[in-house]
C-alpha cells in the first residue's frame, strides 16, 4: 500500500529521466543514506565498523567494477585480484613518494593507473571472447602478482614483502590510516567512496555509455552494425572497471587491512568477487552491493554457527565444512535464482506494488 | 643494452653452446607437458559434450587421488581400490548431472561455469573431511630415479606418465571412433539438438562424459600424486591446464596434447634459460603470456573449431 506510484505524473523530460522516478524510491534512498551516514556509526561498535562495514564497502566497489565489465559489457574477467593489487601498490608508492599528497588524490591516481593497466590487458578482448578471454585475463592475474612479489621496488624494499599504509588524514586531522585512525572515520571514508562511485556508475550505465556496453554484451556484431565502435567501447569498459577495482584495492590495503602483501590479491580474490556479482546479479548496481554483503556475511555466519549451536568441533573440520556449505550454497543459489539477489528484489518490488490486492 | 642482450640474445647463446643440456631441458619439459595434457584432456571432454567449462576438473583430480590413496591406506589391494575409485567417480558423475546440470539446463555459460566452481569448493571440503588434509605419499611401484640415455637425464616417472597419457589418448580415440556410445558422444558434441532429434538421450550422455572425465582425472591424479604426493595443491594443476586449453583449443583432444607439450617445453625453457635474467617463479605466468600472445593471432587456439558468427 505504501509502495504505489499512482498519481505521480511526470510532466517534464527531466522528471522522466531521473535516477529514481518513483517518489518512494527517492525517499527510501535518502533514508538509507541517512541511516548509513548517521545511525550506523552511532549504533555499531568498532568490531562491526572495521571488520564488516569497511570490507563490505571495499568489496562492493570491486564488485561494482567487475559488474561494469562482466555484467554490463559482457567481458568475462578473472583478473580482478591482480587489478586490485595494482591499485594497492600504486597507492602505496604514491603515498610514500609524495607524503604531502592528499589521500583522496592518491586513491584517485591509483585508480587511474589501474585503469591504464586494465586498458593494456583489455586489448586482447578485441580478438578473443568468452572463456578464451577469461583465461587470457588470468595472464594479468598471475603476471601482476608475480611482479609485485618479485620486484622489491614496489614494496619499497621491505624484507617481508608486506606494505604498510602510512598515517594519512582527511580535512587536516581526521586520520583514516595509521595508528591514530578511528573506525568511524574509516567507515565514513569508505562509505563516501562507495556512494559517490556507485552514483557515477548508475549514471554511466543508464546513459549512452552503458547502452553501448549492453549492446556489445548482447551481440557484438549487431552492435557494430548499428555504429558502435567495439574498440573504444570494450576498452572503455576495461578502463572504467579497472578504475573502480583499483580504488577498491587501494582502500583494501590502506583502510581495511592497513598492511597487506601481494598474495592477498591472488586468484581466490578474483573468484570471490566473481561470486559476488553472480550471486548479487549480473548487470545490476544494487546486485553488486547485495552480493558483496552475502559473500562477506556468509563466512562470518558459518564461523559462528558451531559455537551458537553449542558444538565443539575442530578448526580443520570447520574450514572443510565451510567449503562444502559454501560450494553447495553457490550451486543452490544458481539453481534457485540464476539472475541473482537483485532479481529477487525486483520480484519483491513488483509484489509490493500490488500488495495487499494481488490482482 | 645489457638487459636487452640478456633477454633477447644471451639465452640462445647458452642453448647453442650446450646442445645436450638444451635437449635434456626440452625432454624434461615435454614430459612435464604430458602431465598438463592429462588434466587438460578432462576439460576438453566435458566442454565438447556439454559446453560446460568445468573448473572442478582440477578438484576432481585431487578428489580421485585422495580417494585412491585413502583406500590404499585403509589396506585395500591396488586393483580393488582402483575399482572402488572408479565406482566413486561414476557416482559423482551421476550426482553432478542430477543435482547440478539438470536444473541448470539452458542457462548461460557463465552460470554453468560458476556452478562448477561451487562443485570445486564442495569436493575440496568433502575430500579433506573424508581423507584428511595432510600430504599422502603415493607409491605405485614406478622406479623414480633418473634414467640416462646417451648422457641425457630423463625422469622415469615422467616417462611413465607419458606412456599412460599416450595409452589414454589411444583408448579414448578408439572409444570415440569405434563404439556406439562414443559415436553418440561425438554427435552430441557436434550438435545438441540434432543429436536429440535422432534419439540420443542427452542426460545419459552427460553422465557418461562426466564419468569419463572422472576416469581421466583419476589417471592424472595418480600420476601427479606419484610425483608430488597427494595433497591439496593438486587441485591447482587445473590452473596449469588452462593455458594448455586455450593454446590447443577448448574443443580439440589433439589440441590438448599438443598444447600441453608446447606449454611444458616453453615453461621449462623459460625457467632454465630466461629465469636467471628476469627472476624466478616465471612458470607461474609464462604459459599464460605465451597463450595470450598466441591467441592474438589465432583466437580459437591451435586446433579449435573455427569460430563462425552469424547474426
Amino acid at each position: 500500500m505504501l509502495y504505489r506510484e499512482v498519481g505521480q505524473f511526470r510532466t517534464s523530460y527531466a522528471a522522466d529521466q531521473a535516477i529514481f522516478p518513483i517518489r518512494q524510491d527517492r525517499i527510501g534512498m535518502l533514508a538509507l543514506l541517512l541511516v548509513a551516514y548517521i545511525a550506523v556509526p552511532l549504533v555499531a561498535n568498532e568490531y562491526w565498523l572495521s571488520t564488516i562495514f569497511v570490507p563490505f564497502f571495499v568489496f562492493s566497489l570491486a564488485a561494482l567494477g567487475l559488474n561494469i565489465l562482466t555484467g554490463y559489457a559482457g567481458q568475462l574477467s578473472l583478473g580482478t585480484g591482480g587489478f586490485m593489487a595494482v591499485g594497492a601498490f600504486t597507492a602505496y608508492k604514491l603515498a610514500t613518494a609524495f607524503p604531502g599528497l592528499n589521500i583522496v588524490l592518491v586513491f584517485v591516481a591509483a585508480g587511474i593507473v589501474t585503469a591504464l593497466v586494465g586498458l593494456l590487458f583489455g586489448i586482447p578482448s578485441l580478438r578473443i571472447k568468452g572463456f578464451y578471454l577469461a583465461v587470457a585475463t588470468l595472464a594479468a592475474q598471475f603476471f601482476l602478482i608475480w611482479l609485485f612479489v618479485k620486484v622489491a621496488w614496489f614494496q619499497n624494499y621491505s624484507a617481508s614483502g608486506v606494505i604498510t599504509a602510512p598515517p594519512r588524514a582527511v580535512f587536516g586531522h581526521f586520520f583514516v590510516t595509521g595508528p591514530e585512525a578511528r573506525p568511524a572515520y574509516k567507515y565514513w571514508f569508505t562509505l563516501t567512496f562507495a556512494a559517490v562511485l556507485a552514483l557515477a556508475a548508475k549514471n554511466m550505465v543508464r546513459g549512452a555509455t552503458g547502452r553501448k556496453w549492453m549492446a556489445i554484451r548482447d551481440m557484438d556484431i549487431a552492435a557494430e552494425i548499428i555504429g558502435i565502435r567495439p574498440l573504444s567501447t570494450k576498452l572503455l569498459a576495461f578502463a572504467v572497471s579497472s578504475f573502480y577495482i583499483g580504488i577498491a584495492g587501494a582502500l583494501w590495503a590502506f583502510i581495511y587491512t592497513a598492511s597487506v602483501e601481494a598474495l592477498a590479491f591472488d586468484i581466490d580474490r578474483s573468484f570471490q568477487i566473481l561470486f559476488m556479482i553472480i550471486i548479487g546479479g549480473l548487470g545490476s548496481i544494487l546486485g553488486s552491493f547485495l552480493g558483496a554483503a552475502f559473500i562477506i556475511l556468509l563466512p562470518i555466519f558459518l564461523n559462528n554457527l558451531p559455537n551458537q549451536l553449542g558444538l565443539h568441533v575442530g578448526v580443520a573440520l570447520v574450514t572443510n565444512l565451510q567449503d562444502i556449505i559454501y560450494g553447495a550454497l553457490i550451486v543452490f543459489f544458481l539453481i534457485a535464482e540464476p539472475n541473482g539477489l537483485a532479481a529477487l528484489w525486483r520480484i519483491g518490488k513488483e509484489k509490493l506494488r500490488l500488495w495487499p490486492f494481488p490482482h | 643494452m645489457h638487459i636487452l642482450y640478456a633477454i633477447l640474445i644471451g639465452p640462445f647463446v647458452t642453448m647453442a653452446r650446450e646442445p645436450a643440456f638444451l635437449i635434456e631441458v626440452l625432454i624434461g619439459g615435454l614430459l612435464a607437458g604430458v602431465m598438463y595434457s592429462l588434466v587438460a584432456l578432462g576439460f576438453v571432454l566435458i566442454y565438447k559434450a556439454s559446453g560446460v567449462f568445468n573448473y572442478a576438473q582440477g578438484t576432481m583430480v585431487l578428489f580421485a587421488a585422495l580417494t585412491f590413496v585413502g583406500m590404499l591406506e585403509a589396506g585395500l589391494p591396488v586393483l580393488l581400490s582402483l575399482i572402488a575409485v572408479i565406482a566413486v567417480m561414476i557416482v559423482l558423475a551421476f550426482a553432478v548431472e542430477r543435482v547440478v546440470l539438470r536444473p541448470l539446463v539452458n542457462q548461460s555459460e557463465i552460470i554453468l561455469f560458476m556452478s562448477t566452481l561451487g562443485i570445486s569448493y564442495f569436493l575440496v571440503g568433502l575430500g579433506q573431511i573424508l581423507w584428511g588434509g595432510d600430504v599422502h605419499p603415493l607409491d605405485i611401484g614406478i622406479p623414480s630415479g633418473p634414467l640416462t640415455v646417451h648422457g641425457i637425464l630423463i625422469n622415469q616417472l615422467d616417462l611413465y606418465a607419458a606412456i599412460v597419457a599416450g595409452t589414454l589418448v589411444v583408448a579414448l580415440a578408439l572409444f570415440f571412433q569405434k563404439t556406439r556410445v562414443g559415436r553418440a558422444l561425438r554427435a552430441v558434441a557436434d550438435d545438441h539438438q540434432a543429436a536429440m532429434s535422432v534419439g540420443i538421450p542427452l542426460k545419459q550422455i552427460w553422465v557418461v562424459t562426466w564419468a569419463i572425465a572422472g576416469l581421466v582425472a583419476l589417471a592424472a591424479g595418480i600420476m601427479w600424486g606419484a610425483s608430488l604426493g597427494v595433497q591439496f595443491s593438486l587441485a591447482l594443476v587445473a590452473l596449469k591446464a588452462l593455458p594448455v586449453l586455450i593454446l590447443g583449443g577448448f574443443t580439440s583432444i589433439p589440441g590438448a596434447i599438443v598444447g600441453g607439450l608446447i606449454v611444458g617445453a616453453a615453461e621449462k625453457l623459460g625457467e632454465v634459460f630466461w629465469g636467471p635474467v628476469i627472476g624466478s617463479g616465471v612458470e607461474d605466468w609464462f604459459a599464460y603470456i605465451l597463450a595470450l600472445i598466441f591467441l592474438l593471432f589465432r583466437p580459437q587456439g591451435l586446433f579449435g573449431e573455427r569460430i563462425i558468427e552469424r547474426v
